[in-house]
């Protein structure tokens, strides 16, 4: 398949007072993205996730090494608007992301900075708030939204600018239970549309749905495969102060009791599903 | 407690005065403004009176709520009216102790008060009757043919509404400050001037700390979404001026006449 992103050898440094080191916050990584994916991406705070999120959109630009989105260079700034339009990005806070103080105009943001012309945007700004089911709060202030609200707005922002590609940076980690199923629904949809999903959580019941997970320690990618296979090295995870699925823990322990699991159960619908039918 | 504030707010509705385009309505207040300072007697006033009711009754805007808004500013009238009462010299009328007050005294007293309170309600039914957001794109047009000469209109909109948008953000975070505060037991209601303006350092730090980092993450975001300036940038709902605001523009200028011919004639 298709690689809409690829990651050579990127490392990022911020620079800091002219006496101090500047901090390495990714180092060395190489990552291909194919398209249509959806992939998330964990790691301990400080381990070099946002950051690596942010050359991909080029808010970042490589110190050394390259990064590709569509085969275009983010470092050529002649692409840069093409960049940001086909990689999307949704970041944590809620509050802190949505320009307008109405719902519908906040959406349109990104497809009028693209300069489209006013009929298409009113029908993708339609689109994007149906697709989030967000259309009824079109016309409310964003301060009156629930966080879980708040954070489908930004989606449907991003979504209005028709990208190929969605990076969400730790979009549930401020929301309660409900607002986070809300969050993470929506997600599972638009991948299921096509788009390609790159997901920063710490949740490992999110990763736990992706197609692909991602393990950063250190601005380093230690773990990189299907979940399944990913989630097999709990004992590596555990030593990098992450926390393994439930269902994976659970046919760990299971596992070491010597009951048989098989494992592809990752999630905790398919451990659920598995051992009612099993033990029925 | 910060809540409270009503100047510059909104009061919601669909009336005539409502739908009239942005544009126009800030160019009447500014009409109606400079209309106060042409006027030289109190017959002009009643012009302004009637004016001033048929809108208000047109937009349904309770008086009530106008009224409230008069209250913040409510020392600022009394402070001038005192002032011009007894620092006007003239016939004198009576004498209060060393003070006295005339009668051209009492008289400018009124009529500045009248034109205080008229400058105060014209000019807070603009946002009483206009959406924020409508306003400050209203603004953006108005000031945009002053842009080539190097007038920034585009960015003091988009300031404006980036503002109107975190004001409730930040008041949040105040309250929520101010609780925490309070549950530590700092006190920000009793005492002097002075030991109230101390007590609301340790609010103001943490606010302005907060204000800075949410300025980064919205730079952060709004650079995702492909901001760079106005001068790519279309409009999702453009402006267009409607038969209505042709009748709103007559009705300004026959408003504009009569003042203009009572300062001449009478
Ligand atoms: N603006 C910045 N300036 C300096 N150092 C930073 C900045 N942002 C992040 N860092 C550092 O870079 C490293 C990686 O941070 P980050 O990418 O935010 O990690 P994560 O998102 O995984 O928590 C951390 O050590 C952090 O302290
Ligand atoms: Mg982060």
């Amino acid at each position: 398949m298709e690689h809409i992103i690829r990651i050579d050898d990127l490392v990022f440094e911020y620079k800091r007072e002219e006496q101090l080191e500047p901090v390495r916050a990714v180092n060395q990584v190489s990552l291909e993205i194919e398209r249509g994916s959806f992939t998330a991406i964990i790691g301990r705070n400080g381990s070099g996730k946002s950051t690596l999120a942010k050359n991909i959109n080029a808010l970042l630009l490589p110190s050394s090494g390259a990064v590709y989105v569509k085969g275009l260079n983010t470092a050529d700034d002649t692409k840069l608007w093409e960049i940001r339009q086909a990689a999307g990005m949704v970041f944590q806070n809620p509050d802190n992301q949505l320009v307008s103080s109405i719902v519908e105009d906040d959406v349109a943001f990104g497809p009028e900075n693209l300069g489209i012309e006013p009929g298409e945007i009113r029908r993708r700004v339609d689109d994007s708030l149906y697709s989030v089911n967000m259309y009824e709060e079109r016309k409310k202030a964003p301060h009156l939204l629930s966080g879980g609200q708040k954070q489908r707005i930004a989606i449907a922002g991003v979504i209005a600018m028709r990208p190929e590609c969605i990076i969400l940076d730790e979009p549930t980690a401020m929301l309660d239970p409900h607002g986070r199923a809300e969050v993470m629904e929506i997600i599972q949809k638009l991948h299921r549309e096509g788009i390609t999903i790159i997901l920063i959580t710490h949740f490992m019941e999110e990763a736990a749905k992706a197609d692909r997970v991602i393990i950063m320690d250190s601005g380093r990618v230690v773990l990189d495969g299907e979940p399944a296979q990913v989630f097999l090295h709990i004992e590596e995870i555990k030593s990098l102060n992450l926390d393994v699925p439930f269902a994976v823990d659970l046919a760990c322990r299971l596992r070491k009791r010597g009951v048989e699991i098989p494992e592809n159960l990752i999630t905790t619908e398919e451990m659920v599903e598995y051992i009612a039918c099993r033990f029925k | 407690m910060i809540r409270d504030i009503t100047l510059g707010q909104y009061y919601p509705g669909n009336s005539w005065v409502h739908r009239l385009d942005a544009r126009i309505k800030i160019i009447w207040t500014f009409v109606y403004i400079v209309s106060l300072f042409l006027i030289k007697d109190f017959w002009g006033y009643i012009a302004v009176l009637v004016t001033l009711a048929l809108i208000i009754g047109v937009s349904r805007v309770p008086l009530k709520f106008i009224l409230k808004g008069l209250k913040p500013i409510f020392l600022i009238i009394v402070f001038t009216f005192t002032i011009n009462m007894f620092m006007t010299k003239g016939t004198p009328l009576f004498t209060l102790g060393f003070l006295t007050i005339t009668r051209e005294g009492l008289y400018n007293a009124v009529f500045m008060g009248i034109r205080l309170v008229f400058l105060i309600i014209g000019s807070s039914l603009l946002t009483l009757v206009t959406k924020p957001i409508n306003l400050t794109d209203g603004i953006e047009k108005l000031l945009s043919p002053w842009q080539r000469a190097g007038l920034p209109a585009h960015e003091l909109a988009m300031m404006m509404t980036i503002a109107l948008r975190f004001i409730p953000t930040l008041l949040e975070e105040t309250d929520k400050i101010m609780k925490a505060q309070m549950a530590r037991g700092a006190d920000f209601e009793s005492g002097n001037i002075m030991n109230r303006a101390k007590s609301l350092i340790p609010l103001l730090v943490p606010l302005f700390i907060s204000a800075f980092r949410i300025a980064q993450d919205l730079a952060m975001a709004m650079e995702a979404r492909c901001y760079r300036g106005g001068s790519h940038r279309t409009r999702m709902n453009g402006m267009k001026l409607k038969k209505k605001d042709g009748v709103a523009c007559f009705l300004m200028l026959a408003y504009l006449a009569l003042i203009v011919l009572q300062r001449g004639v009478w």
